[in-house]
This record gives structure tokens, C-alpha cells and sequence, in this order.
């Protein structure tokens, strides 16, 4: 029997794998196992374009390079259970397939907010019928939109929202500002001015404590007893990784599957772990393991993973530069685009304007003991493109080292 | 090697530039220009370009 790589999740990171698997030189068998029933398609359109009811899912598919024709797809199927040490990986479906190599991608699902009331009218953004659902609440004449979390993705929808017409969009959250984590407060303020600007309501520094209504949701009960009269609800609280099939294994699953700084996983040179679900140290910065859910990190994890994977498999000896991904992020949202490059969340607490005005196109810089780790760009292309300006300098960095200084 | 941007779908991220500068370029209004018949030697940069494009815009016809 040839020999094969199993590739558990068949999103983004799952197709990446395979395809980085080929251009590594594996030419054994390759099976993902995805459970959602689709082909591998592009997340980031559900909270704007498909939301707006612009884009088709055929505008959304991957196509997967010619050198994946061959490889297996197990969809609508899911990974339950895995027995590490004899290479096997049972399914929903009771099969089991046995492995050489496994890459764990099984990615992160929607945390919900456990608080009393009903559950119709509560939505999240993951999946591709998630986002129809949502839009056909949205659209639906007078709507009243209630966001619970200021992030990406509850920013992403509420922009979103405003531009079909909702009649009422609020955001709700504990922390002060939108996307204060990310961006610190000055970014974090310029948004929430942008929001407000363009509609959007908020609640900052109230947490959710319960939903009203009987068959479907009617409202949402902040932590000061104030009421949110609201048709449609949508829960952007952050994510959990799906690793519950690798339990019983003496694996780290803290927060996603804990990886060495080559994306092996539990000291097995036969399991890696690629895209949101891994955390893993990132040799640029501070050797802190972990997980990044940015859009670019399937890319990153699936190229490096893969040819540490495929050289142990073919029994080749070989030396590797440590993972050290360049992180970098946008998101879109009303008329404008945030683009950042490196770490701003690390250099949070010097933070300087270093071009434009925040009230326009402007270009932040995030500092660690006065150098530059990370910049944010919020406006238009010029700010992006300046933007762009500082990320060849961010590449040539030396690592910080785990003292914070270099 | 042909390569295709679909310019209704591009949005002007740019991270095509970074991953093939040989290829992709943008004017200084930030728009995305690019060179349609590259070189075979630039194939694994381009295929880079088109994996990073967040709009997936980016086609490779043999």
C-alpha cells in the first residue's frame, strides 16, 4: 500500500497542506478529512461580501493547484478520535484510516456566550451557511441587529450591516473601545469615531448577561439590566479550537495544539499542525507559543510544516531556520481598510502617529523598547501602501529575544 | 507562463508585490499593475503571489 499523510480539516490550511505536501516532493497518498460539505473556500468574504449578498460561492472556492488532482477528499465527514501512538484517526462515519504522516487542521469553531434565553435568532460567522442564514435575517424588512463583540468580525458585520440598510446596528462589548486588543486605544478610538459616523451604535464596558424573548431571540440583557430590544443577534466572541479528537494523547491542547518551533506536535516528527489551530512559537519575536488566526497563517504554517514533514517521512536529514512568519492582517470595513504588518500587540504600550491624522488616512507604529514591531494602516490605499513602506524593515529586524530586548 | 489578475476582484492589498516584485507592482496611486507573460523561472514566486492574494484573483495558465 502507498504510503499516506492524512490531513485532518479540509479548509484553507487542509488544501494549503496537500498542496505544500506535493511541492515538498511527497508523492504518496494524501486523504483530507473535512467535515463541512464544501470544497475549501475563502472565510473572509462571509462577514462583507457574502453577508452583502455580492459574492457567490463559486466566487469563493480555492482553486487547488494541478498537483492536488489526485489527493483524496473525505468531506462532510469528521476526524472524532486519533490514537497517536499507531498512526490511526477514527471518523464520524466509524471508519478509521491508518497513517504515516498526519497534519492536524482542523481549525477553530465560534465561541457561544452561555447566558439564559433562546437560541433562534443567535448567529456566528464561520461557516458559509452561517453567513446565508444571517443574510436572511438581515435582510429582512426593519431588522434590528444586536452585535455582542467588538472584534474583527463583529466590526466586520456591523460595517456590513449599515451598508444593507439595517435599521438599527448596535455593538456591544466589556472592553472600552472596538478592536482595542489589536490596535491599542488610539486606533481603537478612530474606529468607533468611524463607526459612529456611519451608524453604528455601541455599548462599550458592558458585557451581555442574557437574552429576552420566548421562541427566538427579542433582546439582549446587558450586566447593568439594561435592554437591547433586538431582532437579530450576532455572537463575535472569539473562537475555540477543535482539538477534542486529539485528546487521550499526553498532548498540550491548552489553547489550540501546542507546537515545537517546526509546527511538530507532542515531540512526534510524523504530526504537524498547520493554520489557526496550531500555537507555535514564532522565532521573530518572543518564543511565546501562540495560536494567530490571521488569514495568511494557513500559507505560512502549510509551507514550513509540510517540508519539515516530508523530509523526516522520506528519511531525509535536514537542517530548518525556525518558523519566524512576518504576521499581517487587514480587515475592511464601511468605505475604509485596516492593514497592519509584524506585531502591534506587542509594542501596545508605545504607540506613535507616524504619518497622517487619525481623523484621515493614517499610519500608527507599535514600539518595543523604542523599536518598531508592528504598524497599522486605517483609511484608504495611501495608508495602506505606507503601510507596505515599513514592512521590509520589519522583515530585517533582529528577533526579539524573550527579555524583550535585542 | 500566463498569468491572469481578475481586476473585478483585486482590492489593491498588494501582498502579490511582496511574495513577486518581478511580477506585480503598484503606481502610486496604489493600483495593482503587472506583467501578463512572465518568465518560467519566476513560476514559484507567482504561484507564491497567487496563494497569498486575499481575493485569490491571481490565475496561472500554463
Amino acid at each position: 500500500m502507498s504510503p499516506r499523510i492524512v490531513v485532518a480539516g479540509a479548509s484553507m490550511a487542509g488544501l494549503r497542506a496537500a498542496e505544500q505536501l506535493r511541492a515538498a516532493g511527497w508523492t504518496g497518498t494524501i486523504t483530507l478529512v473535512g467535515d463541512e460539505p464544501h470544497m475549501p473556500y475563502n472565510r473572509p468574504p462571509l462577514s462583507k461580501e457574502v453577508l452583502a449578498g455580492r459574492a457567490p460561492f463559486t466566487s469563493l472556492a480555492f482553486r487547488p493547484r494541478t498537483s492536488v488532482a489526485d489527493v483524496e477528499w473525505r468531506l462532510g465527514t469528521k476526524v472524532v478520535a486519533s490514537r497517536l501512538c499507531e498512526r490511526i484517526v477514527e471518523l464520524d462515519d466509524a471508519s478509521a484510516l491508518s497513517y504515516d504522516g498526519l497534519v492536524v487542521a482542523t481549525g477553530m469553531r465560534p465561541r457561544r456566550i452561555r447566558c439564559p434565553g433562546p437560541l433562534a435568532g443567535r448567529h456566528t460567522v464561520r461557516t458559509l451557511a452561517d453567513a446565508r442564514g444571517l443574510r436572511d435575517e438581515l435582510t429582512r424588512p426593519g431588522a434590528r441587529l444586536v452585535v455582542v463583540g467588538a472584534g474583527f468580525i463583529g466590526c466586520e458585520v456591523a460595517a456590513t450591516a449599515v451598508g444593507l440598510g439595517v435599521r438599527e446596528v448596535r455593538v456591544v462589548d466589556p472592553l472600552p473601545l472596538p478592536m482595542v486588543g489589536p490596535l491599542g486605544e488610539l486606533l481603537g478610538r478612530a474606529l468607533l469615531k468611524r463607526h459612529e459616523e456611519r451608524g453604528v451604535r455601541f455599548s462599550l464596558g458592558t458585557g451581555v448577561a442574557g437574552f429576552k424573548g420566548e421562541d427566538r431571540v427579542t433582546g439582549v440583557v446587558l450586566g447593568d439590566g439594561t435592554v437591547l430590544p433586538a431582532d437579530v443577534v450576532v455572537e463575535s466572541v472569539g473562537s475555540l479550537a477543535n482539538t477534542e479528537w486529539l485528546d487521550g494523547n499526553g498532548l498540550d491542547l491548552a489553547d489550540g495544539v501546542r507546537t515545537d518551533e517546526h509546527l511538530r506536535v507532542g515531540g512526534r516528527p510524523d504530526v504537524v499542525a498547520v493554520g489557526d489551530v496550531a500555537r507555535f512559537p514564532n522565532a521573530r519575536y518572543d518564543g511565546v507559543a501562540r495560536r494567530v488566526e490571521h488569514w495568511s497563517i494557513p500559507t505560512d504554517t502549510a509551507k514550513h510544516a509540510a517540508k519539515v514533514l516530508v523530509a523526516h517521512l522520506n528519511g531525509v536529514e535536514a537542517e530548518w531556520e525556525p518558523f519566524a512568519p512576518l504576521p499581517t492582517f487587514w480587515s475592511d470595513q464601511h468605505d475604509f481598510r485596516l492593514q497592519s504588518f509584524g506585531a502591534p500587540a506587542l509594542g501596545a504600550d508605545d504607540v506613535r502617529v507616524l504619518d497622517g491624522d487619525p481623523a484621515g488616512d493614517v499610519l500608527v507604529g507599535y514600539h518595543h523598547d523604542g523599536r518598531l514591531v508592528g504598524v497599522v494602516a486605517l483609511g484608504g490605499p495611501a495608508a495602506g501602501a505606507a503601510a507596505a513602506r515599513h514592512r521590509a524593515e520589519l522583515l530585517k529586524q533582529p528577533a526579539l529575544t524573550a527579555q524583550g530586548s535585542a | 507562463m500566463k498569468v491572469v489578475v481578475d481586476m473585478n476582484k483585486c482590492q489593491d492589498h498588494g501582498q502579490c508585490v511582496f511574495a513577486a516584485p518581478d511580477v506585480f507592482r503598484l503606481d502610486e496611486n496604489g493600483r495593482l499593475g503587472y506583467v501578463g507573460d512572465p518568465d518560467d523561472a519566476l513560476r514559484d514566486e507567482v504561484e507564491e503571489a497567487a496563494d497569498v492574494c486575499p481575493l485569490q484573483a491571481i490565475r496561472i495558465e500554463d
